[in-house]
């Protein structure tokens, strides 16, 4: 049978893969967005495996409220990129410092 | 044996997708990779009989915030030439921090001290019994405050993206409806009293 390590390492292979795509974007923040629902996606694999190898449903509730969160983050940040854009005319990171001092 | 079999194909999909995500030249092209990415991490959480969650996962995911993406991907025009360079510059720093995070995770997971064989894999749930159901009845008795506590972030959130991108442009022929209902006669009407000439003809 698949064993409770395999879950947990596809999932640490896909967060490190989603870090790596936050440094490599540094362009373009709905990619950054994007990165970060991966990022919750891997969190999620570890919750639902262990709620499955631990048999304690308390992890996929969890995982619920999680995708809540997300949802509700993802249409508020993609709210304030539309926003950003209407303002500057651009979503590059780097030229959003305004508040640099 | 089957089971190893779907784990390993899914994984493989799973990571070549979340690969596309990042390095897609393309904001619609990584998009479209994610969508991928969630409909084959719904299938790996069906293999964790977890029916509810990957259906769930599926429809919120894939059906609308992904769509959500791509509506604002396509609604916003970026300089790819800018994007292209900056992934150059910040490839070997990239790669670096997430090989770094990877391996300390590894090193973690595959220590001793973590004690994964500890953790044997639970027999298959009875056949007939129901994942939505088990999950309802601790959602709505055990977690009863979270749920509302989740609902009401919920509402925050549609309040919010609603209040940042309303815009009232100026001069702009729009229909108030407001206006036309506080409308009241005697503002817009004058009754004049016209004296009849007397012996007209």
């Amino acid at each position: 049978m698949i064993s409770l390590a395999h879950y947990l390492t596809l999932a640490a292979l896909l967060f490190g893969i989603s870090v790596a795509g936050i440094f490599l974007n540094r362009k373009n923040v709905i990619l950054l967005l994007m990165c970060i629902e991966l990022m919750l996606l891997a969190v999620n694999i570890n919750f639902v495996a262990f709620s499955r190898y631990l048999g304690d449903l308390g992890g996929q509730v969890f995982v619920f409220f999680v995708l809540t969160v997300a949802a509700s983050e993802a249409a508020i940040g993609l709210a304030i990129l539309v926003l950003v854009f209407r303002n500057r005319r651009t979503i590059d990171v780097e030229d959003l410092d305004r508040m640099k001092g | 044996m089957i089971e190893y079999l779907l784990f390993y194909a899914f994984a493989a999909v799973m990571i070549g997708a979340a690969i596309g995500v990042i390095g897609s030249r393309n904001a619609v092209h990584s998009a479209l990779w994610l969508v991928l990415c969630f409909f084959t991490c719904g299938m790996l959480w069906m293999l964790l009989e977890a029916e509810f969650l990957a259906i769930a996962l599926v429809l919120v995911y894939v059906g609308a915030v992904m769509v959500l993406f791509l509506f604002v991907v396509m609604m916003l025009d970026t300089d790819q030439a800018a994007v292209n360079a900056s992934f150059t510059r910040y490839l070997p720093v990239g790669i670096m921090v997430g090989v770094a995070m990877l391996f300390e995770l590894v090193t973690v997971l595959a220590s001793r001290r973590f004690g994964l064989e500890f953790y044997p894999t639970p027999p298959a749930v009875a056949l007939g019994t129901s994942n939505t159901r088990a999950l309802g009845e601790v959602l709505y008795t055990v977690y009863v405050y979270p749920f509302e506590i989740a609902a009401v972030i919920l509402l925050v959130a549609i309040v919010a993206a609603i209040a940042l991108t309303l815009r009232h442009r100026p001069g702009v022929r729009t229909q108030d409806i407001a206006a036309q209902v506080r409308t009241r006669a005697k503002d817009r009407l004058k009754l004049t009293d016209v004296e009849s000439e007397e012996g007209g003809g």
